[in-house]
């Protein structure tokens, strides 16, 4: 197929300010698109950072380096930016990037709109790392910030809380203009079970969010009137129920954690095809799958509370929800591996961290059927066996898709290769690394050491050392990934406007390498 | 073309903005639901197993020999029961006296810290009023006299002829 260049919107793309006036009034959805992926890869390395503290603390038994108080404060801000500053705006970036190429849209519905969601992120992330300033230190409560530790910190509580907030108005918004771009906005001819699994998956994601980031958004404001205006919606003296609040988090708490990994799902769902040089296998049973997956998660929030009292029939319920989740994942996995079945596969970097993704991921999900059984998750509540297990769904999980994703689509968006030779360095280092530093955390979960605590008893010590080495090297491994980015930013082999053979996706057959700052002007037709 | 797709846009963006305040509106409503939802199933008690109403007739048929100890650690204070041990229904509200006096001239305080057998007492015991339940301050050469209220539940085991309460002042370190 001939590549048709779409260059009648060149002529505009000089009319914007330039300097940093050009990057704070952008309404281009490529523009914000880069700075919702720059500031998640700078709040991967300010979490990452946390994360070191976190693993030199325990690397040898006894208090070292972090007293108890900033040890909680470290595990809580891990979590919380980790979450909430680089996974969710990584994937918004992506959408910003890829939604309008893939369904052939000139840009995001609502473009002002749009960039204010982006400009909510910096101001939040002051809050979060400035809080560590304050008098009390921040928030230390760990990052589900339940009551009374979230109703009793101090001033780095409510700086936490606002954040919080703002993170969530931000990803909101996100979501709206998601959900309108791909409802009103695209290429004629393109029907929704058309649409790239990649844009299927963000419009589900996007229902998720404006379904529950609305209702976290609730219990933070009760959490920060029960603070700050005397009402006592979890004060247990005032009449509250701290309980009531783990419930109203994790309504919000579990979707949340399929709103990270089904964009995931999305990416995987674009790059197995493509190196394997076949159609995905079961496109249908892909998008029913992932609603499905989207609706059971509303509907097991309890299964992170089977110990805080609950009567059998709660327990029964939800651990049988809980299990009836793998039947979907479990159909997006087999229909991977049929992707690749007879494929002419070649294992280029995206498709390297695609593959790593399916099979670490696969342990984590079922180290997670493993956590839905309750006789089994009230042994391991709160152990490092949880730890590893959502570790092994975020970071190989989410985390090795988003690697995948800007792998696959670096050349689209610089008009560069990436460093093919170094790709392949980071993707081996981080896949070594991570299972040493989290495949142990298996073995010290079941023996019963506990999360969240900055000491352990001596027969931990082997482990622990094992795994604060293997969280290092992962690290360190991450450092490799920035300078790959920028190198292919500032240069490199041109890159073909299809680069990949496999693909077929508009914005590899419509669009040339680097895509112009105006693109889609005057709508493909997709047959 | 272009000003259909704004409106219907707008409309878009209209709806998602009304839904999103409704589910913020939802999270509130999730309090009373909750409370509803368990109250006409009946899966959880709300009402915590202490605050129900229970049978706390004095059972006059049993008697519990109870033997009253007393401990110092790290002060030079003397400390004792002024009755060796009591015997008592369960379900009777008793009262029991200690003494404790301070042998040095200097000012110090205390805390007790309660230990009883057999183990499973604990559950069974409640306590009215008890010296334990705050610190203790005494002057040099000071004496007073402290008292402990509490009632053993009727339902503790049959078994149990014969239980010890202990207490041990530990001292409270002071600025």
């Amino acid at each position: 197929m001939a590549v048709i260049q779409d260059v009648h919107g060149h002529d505009h793309g000089h009319d914007h300010p330039t300097g940093i006036m050009r990057w704070l009034t952008t309404t281009n959805h490529k523009d914000i698109g880069t700075m919702y992926l720059c500031f998640s890869l700078a709040m991967l390395f300010v979490g990452g950072f946390l994360a070191m503290g976190i693993r030199a603390e325990l690397f040898m038994p006894g208090i070292q380096i972090l007293e108890p108080e900033v040890f909680n404060s470290f595990t809580t801000l891990h979590g919380l930016i980790m979450v909430f500053g680089a996974v969710m705006p990584a994937w918004v970036g992506f959408a910003n990037w890829q939604i309008p190429l893939m369904i052939g849209a000139p840009d995001m519905a609502f473009a002002r709109l749009n960039n204010w969601s982006f400009w909510l992120l910096p101001v939040a992330a002051l809050l979060l790392i400035t809080s560590f300033f304050v008098p009390g230190g921040a928030a230390a409560g760990g990052w589900t910030f339940y009551p009374p530790l979230s109703t009793q910190g101090g001033m780095g509580t409510d700086m936490m809380l606002f954040a919080v907030h703002i993170l969530g108005m931000s990803s909101i918004m996100g979501s709206i203009n998601i959900i309108t771009t791909i409802l009103n906005m695209r290429a004629p001819g393109m029907t929704l079970m058309k649409m790239p699994m990649f844009v299927w998956t963000w419009l589900i994601t996007a229902y998720l969010l404006v379904l529950v980031m609305p209702v976290l958004a609730g219990a933070v404001t009760m959490v920060l009137t029960d603070r700050n205006f005397g009402t006592s919606f979890f004060n247990a003296a005032g009449g509250g129920d701290p309980v009531m609040f783990q419930h109203i988090f994790w309504f919000f708490g579990h979707p949340e954690v399929y709103i990270m990994i089904l964009p995931a799902f999305g990416v995987i769902s674009e790059i197995i095809p493509t190196f394997s040089r076949k159609p995905l296998f079961g496109y249908s049973s892909m998008v029913y799958a992932t609603a499905s997956i989207a609706l059971l998660s509303c509907f097991v929030w309890a299964h992170h509370m089977f110990t805080a009292g609950m009567p059998v029939v709660g327990q029964l319920f939800f651990q049988y929800a809980t299990m009836l989740i793998a039947v979907p994942t479990g159909v997006k996995v087999f229909n991977w591996t049929a992707t690749m079945w007879r494929g002419a596969m070649t294992f280029e970097v995206p498709m390297l961290f695609s593959i790593g993704f399916i099979f670490l991921f696969v342990i984590g999900g079922f180290s997670g059927v493993v956590c839905a059984i309750v006789p089994i998750d009230i042994q391991v509540q709160d152990t490092y066996y949880v730890i590893a297990h959502f570790h092994y769904v975020l970071v190989s999980g989410a985390l090795f898709a988003l690697f995948a994703g800007a792998y696959y689509w670096l050349p689209k968006w610089t008009g560069h290769m990436y460093d093919e030779t170094l790709g392949k360095w980071h993707f081996w280092l981080s896949m070594i690394f991570f299972n040493v530093a989290f495949f142990v955390q298996h073995f010290l979960g079941l023996a019963g050491m506990p999360r969240r605590i900055p000491d352990y008893a001596l027969q931990f010590a082997d482990f622990n050392m094992i795994s604060s080495i293997g969280a290092f090297g992962f690290g360190l491994t991450q450092l490799l990934f920035a300078y790959i980015v920028i190198k292919c930013v500032k240069g490199g082999e041109k890159a073909a406007d299809k680069t990949w053979e496999g693909a077929t996706t508009l914005e590899w057959t419509h669009l040339p390498s680097p895509a112009p700052y105006h693109s889609f002007e005057h709508p493909p037709v997709v047959k | 073309m272009k000003q259909d797709v704004t409106k219907t846009n707008i409309d878009v963006l209209k709806k998602l903005l009304i839904f999103s305040v409704f589910m913020f509106g939802f999270g509130y409503a999730l309090v009373p639901l909750y409370k509803k939802f368990c109250e006409v199933t009946g899966i959880y008690e709300l009402e915590r197993p202490d605050s129900l109403a229970r049978n706390t007739e004095i059972d006059s048929t049993r008697v519990i020999d109870l033997l009253l100890d007393a401990n110092i650690r790290g002060l030079s204070w003397k400390f004792r029961p002024l009755q060796n041990s009591v015997q008592i229904h369960p379900g009777k509200l008793t009262e029991v006296m200690y003494e404790i006096s301070n042998e040095s001239d200097n000012l110090e305080v205390g805390q007790a810290i309660p230990s009883y057998t057999p183990k499973n007492l604990e559950r069974y015991l409640k306590k009215i009023e008890c010296f334990c339940f705050t610190k203790q301050e005494l002057q040099g050469k000071e004496v007073k006299q402290l008292s402990v209220r509490f009632l053993i539940d009727p339902e503790v085991p049959a078994d149990i002829h014969a239980a010890t309460i202990s207490y041990t002042f530990f001292k409270v370190k002071t600025d």
